[in-house]
């Protein structure tokens, strides 16, 4: 029988599940709609907490994948059919597939930062967002204002499109706080003379070492971090910002002269989860990620046996979380696999 | 300023506002304050536009401003604006035009509130039933009068004498737009361009000629916020929040400010002159003030109408700069006579404002 599997999306968690199954001598179609591999850390330069470089992880995940995989770049599924052995995927390029089962690793894509419309992004030169930021760090650019003068004030902006009912995303995007807190260092060590100041609702330092790192920018890097939500952010006539706020701690209004704002915007379901929860009719939670089966037992299973689910398309996860749920996603099918075999 | 990121949002905020057949609904202050605001809009739709717009007799108060200073409870309102509905049933309209911004808003709350808690709809029609035995049919389309200038902006623009050019260095006019609070701020789908880049103003700007300034204070409260202005210990809230408003515009040297709201304009307009008799600052040039200008006073102004006959000598700041900008006639042996020509009195000389001297 047919024991090819298909992974649609190759971000850290399809490559990782692509490379544990190829080692198991499982025949693995990995698809991606992108004409390179590797999703958001790709455009990533370094990652919290260990300030390892993002390729790192690239060459990594690459290293695991043998001729077992057959990617698929630059395509896009057109559609999926349940057939009596599986299922047949068709790609935008009419290659028709059949699986044995399908994983889905379609991952997310970043909070559209302009639906924050008080915050100014895409009106406001100024005004970026994280990954924009990173971006800056990965090509080593000078950090520069739009005038080309290096910022003496940055504000970093957290929960941007995260545990916000206004754009009715309630839940934590998890990682933005400590890339938050990564890349306020990040700032200081390049511009050591530019004032840093952190707004945010929580510090989330949830995993190990994330704390320590917050410890740091603190005590060494001097990072400025004031607990209040921005209310709004205006241009003033130099193209400075000016950003209100509210220190709630000291229960006092705030407003501030800086010149850039970074907005440390969240995860939301990709579109391309969204296409393929049609196809296939998946269950979606209230935040619109994939539902498993069971958040305790069934974690990257779905409701329709053969169709397995990993990584940050059930929801927002660091990299180091994605890789270990990828891998158990690997033993899922795997195991599916054998029982079709043994019936 | 990427001006593109501002048409993006604007593209997601556009809103059905009627074509013609208006039933339209006065302000309780308006006439007050800028007497010629509402009479210049039933001229322009009448007589550019060619429009049918009724007004009812028997219309009176929504009560949103007792209803937003606590003393009207919310079931009273709705009540009332039930009645509103029924006057307007009654005459066989079903576009719903209104002249004042906390009118809409309240308007718009109450049209939410029956679409999601129907039962309240119900308890209240038994309420006007009971009450005056009047029923109604909810408006086919609700509006605000400047949303409707606003449909009309290119109409207006296309009839118009002036345009927003200063004749001295043939620049657009630099305008300050104030919208005020109840327009998009509750339900931003129900006032163009959403709640936090407004274009209702905006558009009639820039088809006008003029071109906006964005200035770093541009959402703040234009000093009425009724609680600030309404309760007496808090005025000296009201008029640090129209002060903090003229310091971060001055900078850019606005032409005048264009406001579609009772409030704002009677507060942006007088605060300046209390502001320079308080600590003699003027925002002006050359110790002049900053007009003021309705959406109304604004189009009528373009159109060529007498600014005497707009209302515009009742404005605390003289509008007479601005009209020679633009180069638009005047009498200003006419500021201060009634229609019939006589005198209406004249207001003293403030200590630092000053009045404008006809070159």
């Amino acid at each position: 029988m047919n024991k090819q599997v298909v992974v649609i999306g190759a971000g850290v968690a399809g490559l990782t599940v692509a490379g544990a199954l190829a080692e198991q001598n499982i025949k693995v179609i990995l698809i991606e709609k992108e004409a390179q591999t590797g999703g958001h850390v790709r455009n990533w330069d370094r990652l919290f907490p260990s300030r390892r470089h993002g390729s790192e992880v690239m060459d990594f995940l690459d290293s695991n994948l043998t001729k077992q995989v057959d990617i698929r770049r630059g395509v896009t599924v057109s559609s999926i059919v349940r057939t009596q052995n599986g299922f047949k995927v068709t790609l935008a390029n009419d290659d028709e597939i059949d699986a044995a089962c399908l994983i889905l690793s379609t991952g997310f894509q970043l909070f559209n930062a302009a639906k924050k419309e008080e915050y100014g992004y895409g009106i406001y030169d100024n005004v970026i967002t994280s990954a924009e930021l990173e971006s800056i760090f990965k090509s080593g650019k000078e950090i520069a204002t739009k005038n080309g003068k290096n910022p003496e004030r940055v504000a970093f902006i957290h929960c941007v499109g995260s545990r916000d009912e206004k754009v009715g995303n309630l839940y934590c995007s998890k990682v933005c706080c400590v890339t938050g807190v990564k890349q306020a260092i990040e700032i200081k060590e390049i511009l050591p003379h530019c004032e840093v100041f952190s707004f945010y609702m929580d510090l989330r330092m949830y995993d190990r070492n994330f704390e320590e790192l917050y410890y740091e920018a603190q005590q060494k890097w001097g990072v400025n971090f004031i607990r209040g939500r921005l209310s709004e952010c205006a241009e003033n006539p130099d193209h400075t910002l000016i950003i209100k706020t509210e220190d709630t701690l000291t229960g006092k209004p705030l407003k501030m002269t800086v010149d850039l704002v970074v907005l440390l915007v969240g995860f939301t379901p990709s579109a391309g989860t969204g296409e393929i929860v049609k196809m296939l009719g998946l269950k979606t939670g209230q935040d619109g990620f994939i539902a498993s089966a069971d958040e305790h037992f069934l974690d990257n299973n779905t409701d329709i046996p053969g169709v397995f689910v990993t990584g940050a398309v059930k929801g927002p996860a660091c990299i180091v979380n994605t890789i270990a749920d990828a891998r158990a996603t690997a033993q899922q099918a795997a195991k599916y696999l054998f029982t079709l075999k043994t019936g | 300023m990427n001006i593109e990121g501002k048409r993006n949002i604007w593209a997601t905020y556009q809103k059905e506002i009627a074509g013609d057949r208006f039933f339209y609904v006065r302000s309780c202050v308006r006439q007050n304050f800028f007497p010629g605001s509402e009479k210049t809009f039933l001229r322009i739709m009448k007589e550019e536009l060619k429009k049918e717009v009724f007004e009812h007799a028997a219309h009176t108060t929504c009560s949103g401003i007792g209803y937003h200073t606590d003393v009207v409870p919310f079931e009273t309102a709705m009540t009332m604006v039930a009645r509103q509905f029924a006057l307007m049933t009654e005459s066989g309209y079903e576009n719903f035009t209104t002249s004042c911004i906390t009118s809409f808003g309240l308007y718009a709350e109450i049209l939410e509130t029956w679409a999601h808690f129907p039962e309240v709809e119900e308890r209240i029609r038994q309420h006007l039933i009971k009450a005056t035995g009047r029923t109604f049919i909810k408006p086919a389309n609700l509006s605000h009068a400047s949303d409707v200038i606003f449909k009309f902006r290119k109409e207006i623009g296309a009839v118009s004498k002036f345009r927003l050019v200063n004749k001295y260095t043939g620049k657009p006019l630099q305008v300050v737009e104030h919208i005020g609070c109840h327009y998009s701020k509750m339900f931003p789908n129900k006032g163009v361009g959403g709640a936090e880049y407004p274009y209702v103003l905006i558009g009639m700007i820039e088809d006008w000629g003029g071109e906006v300034i964005d200035y770093p204070e541009r959402r703040h409260c234009c000093g009425f916020g009724f609680r600030q202005y309404l309760v007496q210990a808090n005025r000296g809230y009201s008029i640090a929040c129209s002060k903090k408003k003229f310091e971060s515009m001055a900078p850019y040297k606005p032409d005048f400010i264009l406001t579609n709201c009772p409030g704002c304009p009677m507060f942006l307009d007088r605060w300046q002159y209390a502001l320079s008799e308080m600590e003699g600052i003027t925002y002006g040039e050359n110790g002049l003030g900053i007009p003021v200008l309705t959406y109304e006073e604004l189009a009528g102004m373009l159109l060529g109408y007498d600014p005497w006959d707009l209302g515009m000598q009742v404005h605390q700041v003289p509008v007479e700069p601005l009209l020679d900008k633009i180069g638009i006639p005047y009498d200003s042996q006419r500021k201060f006579l009634t229609i019939d020509g006589k005198s209406m009195g004249q207001p003293e000389s403030p200590s630092f404002l000053k009045f404008y001297q006809h070159e």
